[in-house]
């Protein structure tokens, strides 16, 4: 029996379980009035869905407001509120980017989460118009030796390999965190890249009525489904639904020859307008396209491919199958489209008509099912002012500030903590990750991890490029939201300025625990402000990104993690600067910046006394804007042969990955209390190795910024140690045996797994028992 | 010298091809799964990628694309052909090759700047290195391990058919570190590592990777 | 429908990687007893009639195994 419109007019008074879908008694009330009757089941599952945290934002809008307030920027071409955020980066050329969570299903299953994460923002990307050219992964897992990071983690870095290698997308960048809140809430964050031309940039509307819209890509399966189910039972008869599976199964095979199919389609200029198929599929595509442009659409669902034919109306409105897209086409592009498609041998389907009557209908065996206004489906959902409170324990925590914590004192203490902390997870090699991705395909990387931001490219002739990083330490955000934020933004432009890019937008993904719990709310609050706020001083506009709430096991919720992307342009990539000493001879070293006697949050606390207290390091983004302006410039000039930003672990961790990654030795001065020198974190730093020769100009250019600049040491490429004046020395076998051991040895359990460096000679590949 | 790249549903490096044969002085032609014609190319190369998806097996189904019915015919016939990574996968599902490519043996994708000996320089595309040259040339894939059996490989050894041999570390298990092979006439080479991705000093580990595509043109000529 | 049910394994002699990390895994989830395992592919196809068994040998030959490194089994099930 069909719950149509007609039906659900004539059962006025019909239950309807909307709580198990998660709505609110005044919200289904509320749909009850916008409609004039009670909702049909299908439109019950659309809105609960699409009014759901995940999907209307509604615990967050009032507070991401601010980011729509942020001054114009004439570099911003598109922003928030469609698929991603354009940027224009000269030369005719646009680049999108934005970054995206896939936390909850990636703790589920990790690797169908992690892939379809990756699956997700590639889509989103494409759905702007552009070629999507690299993808990054900040993750964070619980304690690295946890047995459930053990089953967590490598199916993780599976599935984001294992679906990026396919679509042919170089990863470039990214981070692996280990902090015991993460446990049983893993983060899995994927950020795009996309490059296009101006005149290439779609939009996600439905324009032109008598226009069709065409259901393209993978068919549509029980994908994803989950609660919706509930719904489905209402509707079938007596044997009941089959089980629906609530992961999705994403197929990067399809999707590469989506993105290839797409671009053709782009080519030709044969879309109006273009969605793809996320959270809540079709319901939110149908809804998101016709709210957007002409204001009406009709839909033949029986229309709709599908894998599976037992499945109800709602499940279909309601699937999350990967790989499938939404592309509103005039009549007489119609054939030209379906022709690119076939070529590809990609389904595609007119699946409904865009009309300008104000309402969405949907019919389903020759029945209206769905007949909605769209806009209070897609943008009119709940708001909510919830309830903010400052944590009880934030005080407390800020008082215990970890100065007072043993540290070394004598040079052999430092030595050994030097040792420990380079092999300590979060400071660790993470070559055993990042050796499952690829970072060479599309032969337009120029930096990758390590290196301080991934450098993409652009245009081969000029030499245009664009830098990416992503950064967001939770530590820092626990004891601060606001100050967190913040620093996190001026790690990401620090890191994309060291590699010799000026900044020029922003991108964010807001983990936070759950919304309902005053506290975490407040640092939500407090984050979003701080980041706000932080964007206007360094004159970034933010062009979009995501919200990923409900990151708590019981009422312990993570850290608040917001993590920023920032995107800058390089003029001509060839004059970037990568990280490894030892690239020229007679190098000089440098710390830019002051260093304070800040400990609060550092890797150093938590790494060797599980301390979390006291305040994060002080922001100063006119510092920030000053040392990146003299980065900047300075690899335009050319003046430096390598730099790399201080961050985590501090200057120790700077010298020690720049030795290694250039297999040079370095002999380094250390001031009085060499202890605060190697780790404080004090923010607004860069170390910088330049030719001797050049010394002049570049003192001359950080005087100029403000910028204090001290001689710290030079590299020493045929005395392959760590010198530390003075106090120790550690040749580089032993430093790399610390910092590359540790992964492997958590996570390369597997049978026949091999230490880098490669197979063991002795392994018999031709008999096996 | 025109050199042709097949696109198979799939294929990724097959731009990168285009470009390094374009850096070496060549004239790249795209070439289509679907069309059985080589457009009048002197030498075709099957990039890397996961056509197909690496669906059954990786190269299974690319195998009988009507393109590669030409490429056998005209391979048998002389023509050089060059299979890099799913390349040489779909050449040894082809049969153009012996042995077979399996899940390298510890079961990761591997991406890494590997060493390479050089070991034979009689082959169309190798002509232009020096017998016993080392060169860096980034390997990336996850069903990399060259296996067959203990006949043949004493047959690929004695024949020096050995094009190419992994040197400092095996990244996949590949028996005897075997990286590249030949046919008996040294027009087809088969290779895991991608010379396309060391052909720019920008964006490789080294410009070793030239010479594969350098050496082809060279043979065109002559 | 006639069904057909062709069973794919990698030939003894090759290194089944997959199938040792399965049997690594099985003390870790507290079974053990289990001596060996290979893993392999299985295939089910739904055919017209009549059966044609040797066209099959010769699908399951040229396709479905790679012969350089797989044998196969082959199965017509009873109606």
């Amino acid at each position: 029996m069909i719950d149509s419109v007609q039906n659900a007019r004539d059962t006025p008074d019909h239950p309807q379980p909307y709580s198990e879908l998660g709505l609110k008694s005044e919200e289904y009330h509320r749909i009850r009035d916008i409609l004039g009757r009670r909702p049909t089941s299908s439109e019950l599952a659309m809105y609960s869905v699409m009014w759901s945290e995940h999907c209307s934002y509604k615990s967050s809008k009032v507070h991401l407001r601010q980011f729509g307030d942020l001054p114009h920027s004439e570099a911003l071409l598109v922003g928030i509120g469609e698929n991603a955020g354009v940027v224009d980066i000269g030369d005719g050329y646009a680049v999108t980017f934005k970054i995206e969570s896939h936390n909850h299903p990636s703790y589920v299953e990790p690797y169908q989460g992690a892939a379809t994460g990756i699956g997700g923002i590639v889509r989103d990307i494409l759905t702007m118009g552009a070629r999507p050219v690299a993808v990054m992964d900040p993750l964070r897992f619980g304690p690295a030796d946890a047995p459930d990071t053990q089953r967590v983690l490598p199916g993780v870095v599976a599935g984001i390999g294992g679906y990026g290698n396919c679509l042919g997308l170089p990863n470039i960048g990214g981070e692996v965190v280990f902090d015991d809140g993460y446990l049983g809430n893993p983060l899995v964050n994927a950020l795009c890249v996309g490059v296009m031309r101006h005149e290439d940039i779609r939009l996600a509307k439905a324009t032109g009525a008598g226009n069709v819209v065409i259901l393209f890509g993978a068919r549509t399966g029980g994908d994803g489904i989950g609660g919706v189910s509930v719904l489905a039972s209402e509707t079938f008869a007596a044997d009941g639904p089959k089980k629906r599976p609530s992961v999705q199964v994403g197929d990067p095979f399809t999707e590469k020859v989506l993105i290839e199919c797409c671009l053709e389609i782009f080519a030709a200029d044969l879309v109006v307008g273009i969605q793809d198929l996320g959270g809540a599929g079709l319901s939110c595509a149908t809804t998101e396209l016709s709210s957007a442009g002409s204001g009406g659409m009709h839909v033949v669902l029986d229309r709709v491919p599908l894998r599976d034919e037992t499945l109800a109306p709602e499940e279909i409105l309601m699937s999350e199958s990967q790989e499938r897209m939404c592309a509103v086409v005039r009549p007489s592009a119609v054939d030209s489209f379906m022709e690119i498609c076939a070529r590809w041998e990609i389904t595609a389907t007119v699946i409904a008509e865009v009309n300008d009557s104000g309402r969405l209908t949907i019919d389903w065996r020759d029945e209206r099912i769905v007949d909605v206004p769209p806009k209070t489906v897609a943008h009119e959902g709940p708001v909510y002012e919830r309830p903010l409170a400052r944590p009880l324990d934030l005080d407390d925590l800020r008082a215990d500030d970890p100065a007072h914590l043993p540290r070394p004192s004598t040079s052999e203490e430092l030595r050994a903590l030097l040792l420990r902390m380079v092999g300590s997870p979060n400071l660790c090699d993470k070559t055993w990750v990042t050796e499952q991705y690829d970072r060479y395909v599309q032969g337009n990387t120029v930096l990758a991890q390590p290196e301080d931001a991934g450098v993409v490219r652009v245009d081969e002739s000029t030499g245009l490029g664009v830098a990416v990083a992503t950064d967001g330490n939770g530590r820092f955000a626990r004891l601060d939201p606001y100050a967190g934020a913040q620093l996190a933004l001026a790690e990401a432009y620090r890191n994309v300025a060291t590699t010799g890019a000026r900044p020029l937008a922003v991108t964010n993904c807001l983990n936070f625990g759950s919304p309902e719990d005053p506290a975490v709310m407040w640092q939500f609050a407090e984050a979003v402000r701080g980041l706000a706020d932080g964007c206007r001083a360094l004159g970034l506009p933010v062009t979009g990104g995501n919200v990923s709430f409900y990151n708590q096991t019981g009422d312990k919720a993570i850290n608040p993690t917001p993590i920023i992307g920032v995107l800058g342009v390089i003029g001509d990539v060839a004059r970037r600067t990568p990280m490894a000493f030892g690239s020229v001879p007679d190098e000089v070293l440098l710390l830019l910046g002051d260093t304070y006697p800040e400990f609060g949050g550092s890797e150093w606390a938590w790494s060797e006394h599980h301390h979390l207290g006291g305040r994060p390091p002080a922001v100063d983004l006119g510092r920030e804007r000053a040392v990146a302006e003299v980065l900047a410039t300075a690899a335009e000039e050319g003046l430096v042969s390598a730099a790399h930003d201080l961050s985590d672990g501090g200057l120790a961790q700077a010298l020690v990955e720049c030795c290694l990654r250039g297999d040079v030795g370095a002999l380094v001065h250390l001031d009085e209390d060499p202890f605060m020198a190697l780790y404080a974190e004090s923010a607004g730093r860069a170390l910088v190795a330049l030719p001797a020769g050049r010394l002049g100009r570049f003192t001359e250019l950080c005087q100029e910024h403000a910028v204090p600049a001290t001689q710290i040491g030079t590299v020493r490429p045929d005395h392959p140690e760590l010198t530390m004046a003075g106090q120790f020395g550690v040749p580089l076998t032993e430093l790399r045996s610390a910092y590359t051991g540790t992964l492997p040895a958590l996570f390369g359990a597997a049978v026949g797994a091999t230490p880098p460096g490669g197979v063991e000679q002795d392994h018999d590949v031709t008999a096996e028992v | 010298m025109k050199i042709g790249v097949v696109t198979f549903p799939g294929s990724l490096d097959d731009r990168d091809a285009r470009r390094a044969i374009r850096v070496a002085g060549g004239e790249p032609v795209a070439l289509w799964h679907g069309d059985a014609t080589l457009r009048g190319v002197d030498a075709v190369v099957l990039p890397g990628g996961f056509s197909y998806g690496d669906y059954l097996r990786c190269g299974a189904i690319a195998r009988f694309a009507p393109v590669m019915q030409t490429v056998i015919d005209r391979a048998g016939r002389g023509l050089p052909v060059l299979g890099i990574c799913n390349g040489f996968q779909i050449l040894c599902e082809s049969h153009l090759l012996p042995g077979a490519l399996t899940r390298n043996a510890h079961l990761h994708f591997r991406n890494r700047d590997q060493r390479l000996r050089v070991e034979n320089t009689a082959t169309s595309w190798t002509s232009g290195y020096r017998q016993g040259e080392e060169i860096v040339v980034p390997v990336k894939n996850g069903e990399g391990c060259f296996v067959a059996a203990p006949d043949v490989l004493d047959r690929l050894e004695g024949e020096g058919r050995v094009v190419v041999r992994y040197a400092d570390g095996n990244p996949n298990g590949s028996v005897r570190d075997i990286a590249g092979i030949c046919n008996d006439r040294g027009n087809v080479v088969g290779l895991m590592p991608h010379p396309e991705h060391a052909v720019e000093k920008l964006t490789g580990p080294s410009i070793d990777g030239l010479g594969f595509f350098t050496s082809v043109l060279t043979a065109a000529v002559s | 429908m006639p069904r057909v049910v062709v069973d794919v394994m990698l030939k003894p002699e090759i290194l089944d990687p997959q199938g040792s990390a399965i049997l690594g895994a099985l003390p870790r989830l507290g079974f053990d007893g289990v001596r060996s395992v290979r893993q392999g592919k299985h295939f089910e196809l739904e055919v017209d009639e009549p059966v044609d068994e040797a066209r099959l040998r010769e699908l399951a030959d040229t396709l479905l195994a790679n012969s350089v490194i797989e044998e196969f089994t082959l199965q017509v099930m009873p109606l």
